[in-house]
Parts: structure tokens; sequence; C-alpha cells
């Protein structure tokens, strides 16, 4: 009924983290791309000085945090940790810090973008606050280590509950839950039990449920990944597969990336800050783009998103205008240009 | 490419394990043991009396005839997920100590795949990491599961991958980690294989994080080597390597240990929904024996059969139904297609 449905606000802000390296080239690209498509966003910028924190300190500042709890909404450019300075991962205290616990790679085949594939469309959901990540090891003895592995029921039928919710949004047609259950009887055995759950749930939902195992799905995956479409599993399955799928689709610059949280969402772009092209107009903003997309989405801004999908998805495929690490030779203004171009005839015709 | 042998004498007996019936593992290694039958190859099959049963673990008799033979053919045998027995196939490995597992993918001529150029050996840890067994719930609602990394059991593997590379050729060893987030575990199994690998010098290492791996594999698999990894990246970089040179029906595999070998399918799965059916490709399984031959320095017979093999996929059209693409593939039977790899041996 309509009564429980809030209507989508006219007007969002969002937490813009630039970045380091690249991020800021790229995310001003994001910007006037989506100032040309009349987005109703107001961005609330925030630039993490990573050289001043002081030792020990966290990167991100409580105020920068309290921004994207209260906007709901944070987009955010790839940003390194300096090593050895005692600081927390910039990733863990986001995680922590605003209990991102699902992450949401989607990765469809790009027209124009030369790679073996060109049927891929698949989305990776991954439990991303347990797992293989709990940082618990211990060396028993000299020689031999123990390294803890902990999957929790609630954040199993979290991430469960979210990819189907996914599903469901996107209008996706299944769900496969990716697991080693064969070993890890009763880790992933509760997992595949959580997604079990879940399924049931939504057995009216219209979304088929299947189960895997991570090396069939990863055997798929290279083979014939048409078979497969929203896939949800356990955080380090998640990592691996997510690249897998990344790579099937010409790599990391291309794949956007969402995190959701309690109460709040932050995309962000996965690769690196790509040092060795810096300040020189050459960065590639797709990847900071569609995941700034998938934002979009998630406000029930839709048409934008698709009209913006659209340009640069043309732009692509008509192969003129591109960046260096994907083939061509234009800047990073002369592509994002080229997407506005295209976005206005698109609009006109 | 051979798994070195650990044998000085040569073994005419093989004991053969079939794998049960809700497997492809019956049909596969008969056809196995027709194709050896047929190239009148020296050797003979022993099979237990009573076969190996899920709850059952593996029994003396089994022991018994492979300490005497030290080489064993194997289908797979199916745990459900819902057994609380831990599947027979891990125990039959750790009862021999079956310490590395060796698979080698690569293209075949006449096998259509999207990547070409591809031949990796993958050599992974086969005893120990989250294969361990050692899992336990905490209060309802969390689990706990151990991952054990040893020094002593990546510094055998790093050792087996590093002995297999220059008896074989091979130009490059990659050691896949985590050793990033896992810094202890993976931490320990990295330096181990560096300990090794300053021991051969004239073997190009490099280390490469796992998800980095997965996706290199999947745009550019032409870059790897001999790759060496513990248990679990294994099973995933041989799920990998095997989707992108044509399946699982295709790709052979052995479990090696310091007293013995068995050999089966690169992908040790149970293919349940095949089973009993006659539609299985036994081309795996009957490399696999292949490899076997070498092991026991019959590398004559092995030629051949790898040679009727490969002239059977380069020549014909004939396709077990994995391997179906279109009309222009004739599907064959478990059965027929065996038949015509028995016809396409070269006479010796
Ligand atoms: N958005 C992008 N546009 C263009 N090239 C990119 C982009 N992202 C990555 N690259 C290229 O890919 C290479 C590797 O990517 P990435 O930046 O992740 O690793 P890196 O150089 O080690 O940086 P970092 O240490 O910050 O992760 C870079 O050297 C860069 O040339
Ligand atoms: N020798 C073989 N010949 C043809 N296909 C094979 C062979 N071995 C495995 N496969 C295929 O590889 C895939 C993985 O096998 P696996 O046993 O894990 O899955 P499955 O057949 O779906 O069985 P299950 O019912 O246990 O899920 C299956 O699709 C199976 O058909
Ligand atoms: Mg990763
Ligand atoms: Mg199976």
């Amino acid at each position: 009924s309509t009564a429980t449905t809030a209507a989508a606000p006219s007007q969002y802000t969002v937490t813009l983290f630039p970045g380091d390296g690249i991020g800021p080239e790229i995310a001003e690209s994001v910007k006037r791309i989506f100032n040309a498509a009349d987005v109703p966003i107001t961005w609330d910028t925030h630039i993490i000085d990573v050289h001043a924190a002081k030792p020990g300190e966290d990167l991100i500042s409580k105020e920068a945090l309290d921004s994207v709890r209260r906007n709901g909404f944070g987009l955010k450019g790839p940003m390194a940790t300096p090593i050895g300075k005692g600081h927390r991962s910039l990733n863990l205290t986001l995680r922590k810090e605003l209990g991102l616990y699902a992450n949401v790679r989607p990765c469809v085949s790009i027209p124009g973008v030369d790679t073996l594939y060109h049927d891929v469309d698949v989305v990776t959901v991954r439990e991303n606050t347990e797992g293989e990540y709990s940082g618990l090891e211990h060396v028993v003895f000299p020689g031999v280590v123990e390294s803890l592995k902990v999957i929790t029921r609630d954040a199993s039928m979290r991430v469960c509950e979210y990819a189907f919710e996914y599903a469901i949004q996107n209008n996706r047609k299944r769900v496969t839950a990716v697991h080693k259950a064969s070993v890890m009887k009763l880790s992933d055995g509760l997992f595949l039990e959580c997604a079990n759950e879940v399924a049931e749930r939504h057995k009216d939902s219209g979304i088929e449920f299947q189960t895997l195992l991570i090396d069939n799905a990863a055997s798929l995956l290279v083979s014939n990944p048409a078979l497969l479409d929203v896939m949800v599993m356990p955080n380090l399955y998640g990592d691996i597969i997510s690249d897998l799928c990344a790579g099937l689709i010409g790599g990391l610059g291309l794949t956007p990336s969402g995190n959701m949280g309690t109460g709040c969402m932050l995309a962000e772009a996965v690769h690196g800050t790509a040092p060795d092209i810096v300040g020189q107009n050459r960065a590639n903003p797709t990847a900071l783009l569609m995941s700034a997309l998938m934002m979009l989405r998630h406000m029930q801004l839709r048409p934008q998103a698709q009209l913006i999908e659209r340009s640069v998805y043309t732009v692509l495929q008509e192969g003129v205008v591109r960046t260096g690490d994907i083939g061509g030779t234009s800047t990073t203004t002369e592509y994002t240009d080229a997407i506005i171009r295209k976005m206005d005839q698109l609009r006109a015709s | 490419s051979f798994p070195m042998s650990a044998l000085e004498d040569h073994k005419t007996q093989v004991l053969l394990l079939r794998g049960d019936s809700d497997t492809i593992g019956k049909e596969a290694t008969t056809a196995l043991s027709q194709v050896l039958h047929a190239a009148n190859v020296p050797i003979s099959f022993v099979t237990p009396k009573v076969d190996l049963q899920i709850d059952g673990g593996v029994t003396q008799e089994v022991v018994d005839l492979f300490s005497e033979t030290r080489v064993a053919v194997k289908g797979p045998y199916f745990t459900p997920i819902s057994s609380k027995s831990e599947s027979l196939n891990i125990q039959i490995r750790r009862t021999f100590d079956l310490f590395a597992n060796v698979v080698h993918a690569y293209n075949m001529p006449g096998v259509h795949t999207r990547h070409k150029g591809v031949d990796i050996v993958m050599i992974r840890e086969n005893t120990e990491g989250e294969y361990s067994g050692l899992e336990h719930s905490v209060v309802p609602g969390v689990v706990e599961s151990l991952k054990i990394i040893t020094e002593e059991k990546s510094m055998r593997i790093a050792q087996y991958a590093f002995q297999y590379a220059l008896a074989n050729n091979r130009k490059k060893v990659t050691a896949v980690h985590k050793a990033n987030i896992m810094k202890s575990a993976d931490g320990l199994f990295l330096e181990c294989c560096r300990t090794v690998a300053n021991k051969y010098p004239f073997i190009h290492f490099e280390s490469m994080i796992v998800d980095n791996t997965c996706m290199q594999l999947a745009s550019r698999p032409q870059q790897f080597d001999v790759m060496v990894m513990p248990n679990l990246y294994g099973n995933i970089v041989t799920g990998i390597a095997t989707g992108l040179v044509g399946g699982p029906g295709l790709v052979p595999g052995v479990n090696v240990g310091m007293c013995g070998a068995v050999f089966e399918q690169g992908s040790r799965h149970a293919a349940k929904s095949l089973a009993g059916r006659g539609v299985a490709n036994p081309t795996a399984t009957i490399l696999s024996g292949a490899l076997m031959l070498r092991y026991l320095k019959m590398n004559d017979h092995a030629d051949r059969i790898e040679k009727a093999v490969t002239t059977l996929f380069r020549e014909t059209n004939y396709r077990t139904r994995d391997m179906v693409l279109d009309d222009s593939h004739k599907d064959l039977s478990t059965q027929d297609f065996t038949k015509a790899v028995i016809d396409h041996l070269e006479t010796s």
C-alpha cells in the first residue's frame, strides 16, 4: 500500500570522499556528469588528508563519518592507508563505524571493451564483517598457525536477506548461494542453512534459488558466466569471486561497488590510487561513476541512472573516446565531455 | 608432464577404488580399464571385496591393499553435505598422507575454449588448511572454523612444487596466498615458499594474492606456469583453470604422497547429476590413467593413450554431452566415446 512507502525525497545530500591519487580527478568527472544530468544531489565534500593524521589516530574524522550517517549516502574515491604508521585501515574504519555488512559488486560485459567474455551480467553480494577476516590468528607452537574463521547466523541472515532484496529491486532472476559446506560442514553449513531459510521466506517473490560449491561457481564463471546471476557468499569467497568477475569484463577500472550499512550506503571505486598517472588527466572515471549509479538506483533515481549508463555504454561502444587503460588515448576530460554530449543527444532524441 | 614417482620398483598391480554409484566413478573407471586393456598395458587392477561406505571410513582391507600396490585409481565418493561424516575422499588422502594434489590444465587442439595457450600445473597442499575438519559451535548461531598452516607441510608442498618444476622443465612457480589478511597463517606458507625458492635460482619465483590471481586467470591465464597453494585456494584455482580449458570432464589429476599416489579426475566432484546415465566424459579419468603410467615409468603406453585422446578431439567430431557445442558435434555415450578412444590407439 502507498501509505507504507515513503515518497522519495526530491533533493539528496551525499557525502563525497574524493580520495587520493587519481581520486579527485575522477570525482570531478562524476560531479560534472551528475550536474549535466540534473541529478538532484548536493555534495558534502570531505577531504581526508591521510598524511596529516597523527600516528595511531583514525584517518577518517568523526565529523566525516557523521556526515555519511546523517545523509545516508556516501561516495568514495580510492584512498590508501599509509603503511607502518599504526593507523587502523581506512576500509576497516569505514566498515566498523558505518556497519557496512554487505558489499555488492555488479559485473556486466561492456559493449566495445575488448574481452573474451560478452555475456557477463552477474552480481556478487559479499558478507563483509566476519569470516576469514576476523583477524584472529595465533601460533600454537613454533611452525603451527591457527587462523580462525567465524560465521554467525545474524550476519549470514542479514547478507542473504540483502541479496534477495537486491534481486527483487533490480529485477534479477536468481540468487545463488556460494559455499564450501562439503568441507566446512559447520561454518559454511550455517551460512547455507541461513541462505535456504531466507530463500524459503522469499519463495513467492519469483526469484529462483540455487546453491553452488565455490570451485564449481569459479569454474562456471570462466566457462559459461551467462549461467549465473546474483551470487551471495561469505567474506573470502566474495573477495575472490568479485575479482574473478572483474577479470572477465576488463578489470577493476570498470566495475562498481556498493557497501550496504545500517541506515546508509557507501558507494566506492575499488581500484587503487594509480600513483603512476596522478595529475595527468588520464584516469578512467568509469568505476566511480558506475558506483555512483548504483547509489542513484538505490535512491530510486532510476531514470537519471539509466540515461547516464546508456551514455557511458554508447561512448564506450563507439570506441572513439576512451582512456588509456582500455586502449584509448583520450583524457579524463575528453571522456567526460563525450558522455555529457551523448546524454544531450539521447535526451533530444 | 608427470608426477614424480616415489617408487623405485615397477608395480603391475593397481588398486581400483571405483567410487560409489551416486557418482560418475564407476562409468569413468570402467572406461579407463577398457582403454588400458585394449592398449595391452601390463597392469592389473585389484578391487576391495567390500567397497568403501559413506559412514564406514577407510577400511583395513583398503589400507592393506594400498600398502601393497602403492598406486590407485579412484572415482569420487559422494558425501551429502548433511552427513556428519567427513568425506571419504578427504579421509583417503589423509590416511595415505597424499600431501600434494597435482592438476595439469592445458588447451587441447579441437576443444573449443575462449582462452588459448593455457598450460598450468597446479600443486595444492592436500592435507591441512581449511580442510582440517576442526570446527565448533561457540554458542548457538556462532561457528568457528580453524584453518591450520604448518611449516612442515608448507615446506613439503613448496619443495614438491620446485622439484616438479625442475623435473618438468618449467620456468616459473607462483605461490598463491592471502597473507595481507591472514598474516600469520598465509604468511608462514609464503615464507616457506620463499625459503625453498632460494634453493632454485634458475626457477623464477613470484607470489600473488588469491583474489588478484583469480582476476588474472580470467583475463590473462597464459602468464601462469606452475602454481603452488594452500588447500582451499588450490580448490578454487583448480576450478577456474579447469573451466578455462574445457571443463571438469577433461582435466586429469593425482594425489601424491611419500608412499604412493592416487589418480583421479582433477576436478574431484561427484557429478551426481550425471551418475549412472552413461553420459559422463571419461577423458579426465583416462588421462589420469596416462599420468599413472608415467608414474609407473611406462611412458610409451602413456604416450599412446594420450595421443589417442588428442587425435580424437583434433580429428573427429565425437564428444560426450558436456562438450557438445552444436550440431557439428556428435553426442556420444561414455561407452561409445571410450570405444572411439580405443579405435584411435595406434598399433604399437
Ligand atoms: N581508474 C583508472 N583509470 C586508469 N587507469 C587505472 C585506473 N585504476 C587503475 N589504473 C591503472 O591500473 C594500475 C593498477 O591499479 P591500482 O591503482 O589499483 O594499483 P596501484 O598502482 O598499486 O595503486 P594503489 O597502491 O593505490 O592501489 C595503475 O598503475 C593504473 O595505471
Ligand atoms: N567426467 C565428467 N564428465 C562430464 N561432466 C562432468 C564430469 N565430472 C564433472 N562434470 C560436471 O561438472 C559439474 C560439477 O560436478 P558436481 O558433482 O559438483 O555437480 P553436479 O553434477 O551438479 O552434482 P550435484 O548433484 O552433486 O550438485 C557438473 O555439472 C558435472 O556435470
Ligand atoms: Mg579483493
Ligand atoms: Mg556435487
